[in-house]
């Protein structure tokens, strides 16, 4: 078929020029038309009725109200699931324990588990009719329609982003080094700040950065818990809906003008998750922090 | 200083690792563990160092029952096998950390010139601002002893040291080793499942086999008197030959051997390649030459007797042997046990 028959390498499998072409092709659409092109239009209806619609939709005390408190909410929300990453990952591989994989199961329930089905099970679970409930009525301590609801309900769904980055490569890293450390006479804390955290500290962070942009973005078991009341309880997401559903083209531009503060704050994320992951690979800075110097350990005992 | 154990006992959920094992380890020894995997020589190094707590029995260093110190506490300098050098710190900060972290405080300058001292001890100056990942393995290691010995530490305890290194590399740090040990004289005990590495570097060995002690001595003691069958495969290639003891003779294939002490019934013969001969006549047993494989030293002839056992004969160079041949294996040396069945 071609003048060199003999010079002509065989295509590797899938390496034909009609395929590859046919793929790449495919993806190229596929991702300008699902996943590019709806980004645009958000930043396009976002800025359709000029910027001072923009900028009074954005400082309308509602919207200034939403995004206090997701912030808020984040502020809160992923501090506490880090550290319950750390220790999750911690326990789950530096330490043998008795139902450690059932463990393992249930920090993964969470990506799993809908959003909407969490929102109810906390709605049983602090509701007047349900198990705390009473107790925190009475203590005076408001759980649901108010931001420890909403803490609670982003917490659950975030639970495993931490720990589902650290266990691999804890895991990875085995107990030598902390066992070394511990030899030489540095105590638990001093192990861990100056042993353990430097070591996973590429992974944590995207961790965290995954966690905080699910956390600013949840919508569903949020939207149960926090009783959507305008100017209170109703963070960013949650806004977002109440604007677009005011049927009015003032109000859907206004959905796209918060909706548009969501992607920016998605977008950063992604942009700091490529640059951790090249930290994380060891293509900049230090030397190969994230990977593991022993595989291989206690092959006899 | 002298560490003792005193029938020390550890058992991982079912599995019993260690079986009431009593050892004493002399002021400035150094004293091998050798054993197979799953001999139980790994978790006695790691109860010693603290890493692992001992069901049962004790562990003393010097007159201090030392059973319940915690690791942090005991004193102890502990090399891993694959070095477990912090990735994040250089070498010299690797090598500072024990200091850095110790309740006795030090001044920069004298944390400084201690680092110093250790990497030129271990061949290592001016490799200080190094990541671990940017030396070799033998290396590596070497950073890992200077590590463990910064802190002063009571005894030196090393887990398959060279296990991960290859063969030259190896050698040459054993050798090495064994001067830092004669230099410093501190007491040393370490794991390997190397024989060689063990009858090479230690003043004494400690055999192990299933979470039991078998045999202990000099590297003499324990080649040139092996107590067991086990010890004396366990040690290097050996031939098994079995025959029938009775009075204090034991008769292998016709060949009549001294088994002073063997009580009288089937009895197995272990010896090495070199305590067996090659003759084309007279006395032996009858076997035909499999194939002749030469070497630097020497030859080796692999055979078969009649009852087809794989034999291995080492020979001189010069020995006119080739594959085919007929002839007899005559023994020079070797050790007669009783015959276990199950073996």
């Amino acid at each position: 078929m071609s003048a060199h028959p003999a010079r002509h390498k065989p295509p590797r499998i899938g390496d034909a020029p009609g395929v590859r072409r046919a793929l790449i092709g495919f993806v190229l659409v596929f991702g300008a038309l699902f996943v590019l092109s709806p980004l645009l239009v958000i930043f396009v209806q976002a800025f359709s009725l000029g910027l001072g619609h923009f900028g009074a939709v954005i400082t309308h005390p509602d919207t200034r109200h939403a995004i206090y408190l997701t912030v808020l909410t984040a502020l809160i929300a992923v501090p506490l699931n880090t550290a319950f990453g750390i220790a999750a990952a911690w326990a789950m591989t530096k330490f043998d324990f008795w139902g450690r994989r059932f463990l393992l199961v249930v920090i993964e329930i969470p990506f799993s588990v809908s959003p909407i089905v969490a929102g109810v099970a906390y709605l049983f679970v602090y509701g007047l009719q349900g198990l705390f409930g009473p107790t925190f009525q009475s203590a005076g301590v408001q759980v649901l329609f108010a931001l420890p609801g909403i803490v609670l309900a982003s917490m659950f769904v975030t639970a495993p982003f931490v720990a589902r980055e650290l266990i691999p490569l804890m895991q990875a890293q085995g107990r030598d080094l902390e066992e070394a450390a511990t030899s030489l006479g540095a105590s638990g804390w001093r192990t861990f700040f100056s042993v353990t955290l430097p070591n996973i500290r590429w992974a944590l962070l995207y961790g965290v950065v995954l966690c905080n942009a699910r956390v600013m973005g949840e919508f569903g078991a949020v939207s149960v818990v926090s009783g959507k009341i305008r100017g209170q309880t109703n963070t960013l997401p949650l806004q977002v809906e109440l604007l677009y559903n005011d049927f009015s083209r003032a109000g859907a531009v206004g959905a796209f003008a918060a909706a548009s503060i969501l992607t920016v704050l998605a977008l950063v994320t992604i942009v700091a998750k490529v640059l951790l992951e090249r930290r994380g690979a060891g293509r900049a800075g230090r030397p190969a922090l994230a990977v593991p110097q022993n595989i291989v350990q206690e092959t006899t005992r | 200083m002298k560490i003792s154990l005193d029938k020390v006992v550890k058992t991982f959920d079912t599995f019993r690792a260690v079986h009431g094992v009593s050892l004493e380890i002399g002021s400035g020894e150094l004293v091998a563990l050798l054993g197979p995997s799953g001999s139980g020589k790994t978790t006695i190094l790691r109860m010693v160092a603290g890493l692992e707590y001992a069901d049962e029995g004790q562990i003393f260093f010097g007159a201090e029952d030392a059973t319940d110190i915690p690791v942090r506490e005991r004193g102890v300098g502990f090399v891993f096998q694959h070095y477990a050098l912090f990735p994040h710190m250089t070498v010299a900060e690797n090598v500072a950390f024990g200091m850095k972290v110790s309740k006795v405080k030090r001044t920069k300058a004298a944390i400084d010139a201690r680092v110093a001292d250790l990497l030129r001890l271990v061949k290592l100056d001016g490799l200080g601002n190094r990541f671990p990942t940017q030396i070799s393995g033998g290396q590596r290691q070497r950073v890992a002893l200077a590590r463990a010995l910064a802190v002063d530490p009571k005894v030196l305890l090393l887990d398959e040291p060279f296990g991960a290194l290859d063969a030259n590399v190896r050698r040459d740090l054993r050798r090495w080793l064994r001067e830092i040990h004669e230099e410093l004289g501190i007491t040393t005990l370490f794991v390997t499942h190397d024989q060689e590495e063990a009858l090479d570097l230690a003043d004494r060995v400690v055999i192990l086999d299933q979470g039991r002690i078998v045999q202990q001595g000099t590297p003499e003691e324990v080649c040139r008197n092996p107590n067991s069958a086990f010890v004396m495969k366990f040690l290097g290639d050996a031939n098994r030959l079995d025959g029938i003891a009775s009075n204090g003779k034991a008769d292998i294939g016709g060949i009549i051997i001294d088994a002073d002490g063997v009580a009288d019934g089937p009895v197995e013969l272990l010896a090495r390649p070199v305590d067996l001969g090659w003759a084309t006549s007279g006395k032996g047993i009858a076997a035909t030459v499999l194939r002749v494989i030469d070497r630097p030293e020497g030859r080796r002839i692999l055979a078969s007797t009649h009852d087809s056992v794989a034999v291995e004969i080492d020979v001189p160079a010069d020995t006119p042997v080739r594959a085919r041949d007929s002839g007899f294996i005559t023994v020079l040396r070797g050790n007669v046990f009783p015959r276990r069945e199950h073996r």
